[in-house]
């Protein structure tokens, strides 16, 4: 077995240190290992965008990221998207426009639409769909997250 | 944002039915903290992994595990050696299917044949995932190919290679004795078939196929399995139905079912995908011989080759009718492709074919017909859509001759109550004619399309929906809330819909009630979640389960009032003194009293009820723009009409409609599995293409209610009708756009240049 590899980095703010193989990936690593079920892996092969975190400020399949590469990194995961104070406008707008039916999809769309909003706070619909299109649902045919998406959009531009 | 949803709320009935609350489950679902199967962690827990054919079919002449074994971090290998002597064979009924155990066991661990590319050949559990995928490649298995057959018309003829030494053809229900790939053959007639097409003025008859497809849930098939030095198994999966996990599981086994108990995780999509048993038979096994958990997860090529596909078909279809337009006859030929074992939802495609028209006379062969394909699944709405996309083709190109509205020669012959279908059953009050006149009436099909390779289509689909058991149990609370046990996974916010029909019963907010799915020890028995019957069936048990909480309730206040019983009444939600108004107790108040009143308030709801032969009907109007320089379809808009016969929850039933469209487009346009060598060549979500966002338009919808006669709030099950006429009306629009009729799924860009292209050659020849 190959010898395990020291990684310091941020997650959702907090400094964090683990072991991992040079094989793992860091979605693996966040899963198994740090327990942060969240991120979740639909596909292992950067085709569904469940599991979508962003580092440094760029939206990524968390399945493609070695753990290793996590070294001073900055990573957001959908652990971090609410805060002790409230669930973010993201949140509220996917319950409130009924956006998600079996959830598995949602952290992953959550954080692809954060990283979006993040980039363009004033996305239109056909915006929204271009930089979505990196995630599947199955369930809900996209209606339903699109609008929220949107009017989640309008939440944070009159909070900013 | 073009589009709008529109409803007829409840019929305005009801306080709590038709409003749209958030979901119970909601906060754990966005903020990451709800448990999926594929999320389970246990301590010490181990990793298990799956070796699978790479052959089509081959018999296997032995299979060396040892170096696998040897390997550092192995516990445990196993092969269909390990599982337990062949009991008894049963069949195992299961809403959408049903399952021979001794298919299913030879479906989870191959015994002496491989008899599809992904069959499971032995199962690992190690130390880590890594270290069991590394051991798999250490397992020498010693095959002899055998010729493969793919095709499902290919797999009928006498000279196929068979893939079930022991199988032979139930012809109508009898044994035919002859051996063949052709598991059954059923057949249903109605009138007078030859008179039928005689007094016909038009005829129209052709073929069509379609291919294999697959559900798409995203989380992948997983369990995890500890089997204590006691004999108790307990399983956490992502599945449909608890309790078909642990008949199978039991069954394959060879233990008693309470032995098992199967805790069902939050599900990541299921469509009737995740009804049987792949994996938690073999991580019961390797967790026997260790000691220890093992939790197996399969890869999404896994997923692919190894479970689901709908099976592909084809479907010969004759219609005719008089100059008006009115069908006279109908007839119908359909093989589906059953996979490796049988049991396609056959009659189910034999019902559907016709099921939207009154056809006074019609005759419907099916066939199930095994080959070397993964074991077939369910898939929402299960053979309805295959049959559809041909009936509704053909309906189209009559009206076309006719010069007749696409809607109006549907109306004219649309299915209505009384109407005798071609399987003998009747239909009670249906909704097939509303959907038809909504989606008449609608802007949408009110609004002219222009523009060059534009084109409008139409469909109509139907879904048979199904009842049967489910359990609910009710406690109340001392602060006015209740606990409800129910037995069904929630795949699409059916929590809120059981809750919500429970509240309206006592008149409570439906965030009084907290809904919680149990295990199959801790809830009365439920059968899946599948056949569009959760809403319909559990939705029954929580409505009675609040009418016992409420009977009990009235015993409780008339104690508290030291009255007799039959003085107390219960309106809008409170309790009330009959000859003293002014004793009034809301259900909050009294249960801050039960304390005194003799203890716990428990209402249960167990439930068997016959959905009838109603259904769901769905109407679709598709308009697509072609490019006839590549053949690529956009779909421009799409409205989607259904009778939900009384909608609980709106945005889920908005969200069932869209859904399934969603689906239906990505079958019509996009989605099959292509096979090259008996070999499925695109198993990934990069080239198994399903619709993305950027794919779609917003998806409208109208539920029409026309409430089913029995169902205490009229309920009729949404989660399936809508898949159905999505492909037929993609295929009308594309004619309407481009002057071509497109007879196989998927409508591949390829598939429509060269249909383009013929057409063009064909009128440069004349």
């Amino acid at each position: 077995m190959s010898r395990k590899l020291y990684v310091n980095t941020t997650i959702n703010g907090e400094e964090i240190e683990f072991l991992c193989e040079p094989r793992q990936s860091l979605l693996e690593v966040l899963r198994d290992d740090l327990e942060m079920t969240g991120t979740k892996e639909g596909c292992n092969d950067g085709n569904c965008g469940a599991c979508n975190v962003i580092m440094d400020g760029v939206l990524m399949n968390s399945c493609l990221v070695l753990a290793a590469e996590a070294q001073n990194r900055n990573i957001s995961t959908i652990e971090g998207l609410a805060t002790p104070q409230g669930l973010h406008p993201l949140q509220q707008k996917f319950l409130e426009n009924a956006s998600l039916q079996c959830g598995v999809c949602t952290p992953g769309f959550l954080m692809a639409a954060k990283s979006l909003l993040d980039h363009n706070p004033d996305p239109t619909e056909h915006e929204v769909r271009h930089w979505l299109a990196g995630n599947l649902c199955r369930c809900t045919g996209y209606d339903k997250i699109v609008r929220a998406v949107c009017d989640a959009a309008d939440v944070v531009k009159e909070t900013a | 944002m073009s589009a709008t949803s529109t409803s007829v709320n409840g019929n305005g009935k009801y306080k709590v039915i038709g409003t749209r609350p958030i979901r119970p489950d909601g906060v754990d679902k966005v903020t990451g903290r709800a448990l999926y199967g594929i999320d389970m962690n246990l301590t010490g827990m181990l990793y298990g992994q799956i070796l699978r054919s790479p052959h089509p079919h081959a018999r296997i002449r032995g299979i060396d595990t040892s170096k696998a074994a040897a390997l550092e971090g192995v516990r445990a290998v196993v092969t269909a050696k390990d599982l337990p002597p062949a009991g008894a064979d049963e069949v195992i009924s299961l809403v959408e299917g049903t399952f021979r155990l001794t298919h299913l066991r030879s479906n989870i661990l191959a015994g002496d044949k491989v008899l599809y590319q992904g069959h499971s050949v032995a199962a690992v559990a190690a130390t880590s995932l890594h270290i069991a995928e590394e051991a798999l490649r250490l397992i020498e298995v010693d095959y002899e190919i055998l010729p493969d057959v793919v095709d499902v018309v290919a797999a009928m003829q006498e000279d196929a290679p068979l893939l079930h030494d022991d199988l032979t053809t139930q012809e109508f229900g009898e044994d035919s004795g002859k051996k063949s790939n052709i598991a059954s053959h059923i057949q249903f007639k109605l009138g007078d078939l030859e008179k039928g097409f005689a007094e016909s003025d038009i005829i129209v008859e052709e073929e069509f196929n379609t291919a294999s497809v697959h559900q798409g849930y995203i989380e992948s098939h997983n369990a995890t399995a500890e089997w204590k030095t006691d004999g108790q198994l307990t399983v956490w999966t992502s599945t449909q139905g608890a309790f078909g996990v642990q008949k199978q599981t039991a069954g394959i086994l060879g233990i008693p079912v309470s032995k098992v108990k199967v805790v069902p995780m939050e599900i990541g999509g299921g469509f009737g995908g995740k009804i049987p048993v792949y994996l938690a038979p073999q991580a019961a096994l390797l967790s026997k011989l260790t000691g220890r958990a093992v939790k197996i997860v399969m890869t999404r090529t896994d997923v692919f080759q190894s479970t689901g596909p709908t099976p592909a078909s084809y479907v010969k279809v004759k219609l005719g009718a008089d100059k008006t337009g009115k069908l006279l006859a109908a007839e119908a030929n359909i093989a589906f492709a059953a996979g490796a074992f049988p049991g396609s939802p056959i009659g189910a495609g034999a019902v559907c074919v016709f099921s939207c028209y009154d056809i006074p006379n019609g005759l419907v062969n099916g066939y199930d017909v095994v080959l070397n394909k993964p074991r077939s699944a369910a898939y929402r709405a299960p053979g309805s859509t295959q049959v559809n996309f041909a009936v509704e083709t053909l309906v189209d190109e009559i009206a076309e001759k006719l010069g007749m509205d696409p809607i109006e020669i549907r109306l004219l012959n649309a299915a209505e109550e009384g109407m005798r279908r071609v399987d003998g059953a009747v239909y009670p009050r249906i909704g097939c004619r509303e959907t038809l006149e909504q989606a008449r009436a609608h802007e949408h099909y009110q609004t002219p399309l222009t523009g060059p390779h534009r084109g409008r289509g139409i469909a109509t689909g139907f879904w048979m929906n199904a009842g049967l058991k489910s359990t609910v149990t009710a406690s109340v609370n001392e602060d006015g809330t209740v606990n409800l046990m129910e037995g069904s996974t929630d795949i699409g916010g059916s929590r809120a819909s059981i809750a919500m029909q429970f509240a309206e019963v006592l008149g409570l907010p439906a965030e009084a009630i907290n809904p919680m799915v149990g295990d199959t020890s801790s809830v009365g028995y439920t059968e899946l979640t599948g056949g569009s019957r959760v809403t319909f069936a559990t939705g029954w048990a929580a409505y009675e389960a609040a009418n016992e909480v409420k009977r009990i309730l009235i015993t409780k206040a008339a104690l508290y009032w030291e009255a007799k019983v039959e003085e107390v009444r219960f309106e809008d939600g409170d309790f009330i003194h009959a000859s003293d108004p002014e004793k009034r107790l809301s259900f909050k108040e009294l249960a801050s009293h039960l304390v005194d009143l003799g203890g716990p308030v428990v209402g249960t709801g167990a439930v068997d009820p016959d959905s009838g032969v109603g259904g769901s009907f769905t109407t679709c109007l598709a308009d697509v723009e072609v490019d006839p320089e590549t053949g690529k379809v956009k779909i421009l808009r799409f409205t989607m009409v259904q009778d939900a016969g009384t909608a609980i929850h709106p945005s889920y039933v908005e969200g069932q409609m869209q859904g399934g469209s969603a689906q239906g487009i990505g079958w019509a346009l996009n989605e099959e599995y292509f096979y090259s060598e008996g070999r499925m060549k695109n198993a990934s979500f990069l080239d198994y293409r399903m619709p993305t966002c950027l794919d779609l338009p917003m998806i409208e919808t109208v539920i029409v209610e026309v409430p089913h006669p029995q169902h205490p709030f009229g309920v009729r099950g949404v989660g399936e009708a809508s898949i159905v006429p999505p492909p037929a009306a993609i295929a009308n629009a594309i004619y309407d756009a481009v002057g071509v009729r497109l007879r196989d799924l998927p409508m591949r860009p390829d598939r429509i240049f060269s249909a383009c292209l013929e057409k063009q050659a064909a009128t440069v020849a004349t």
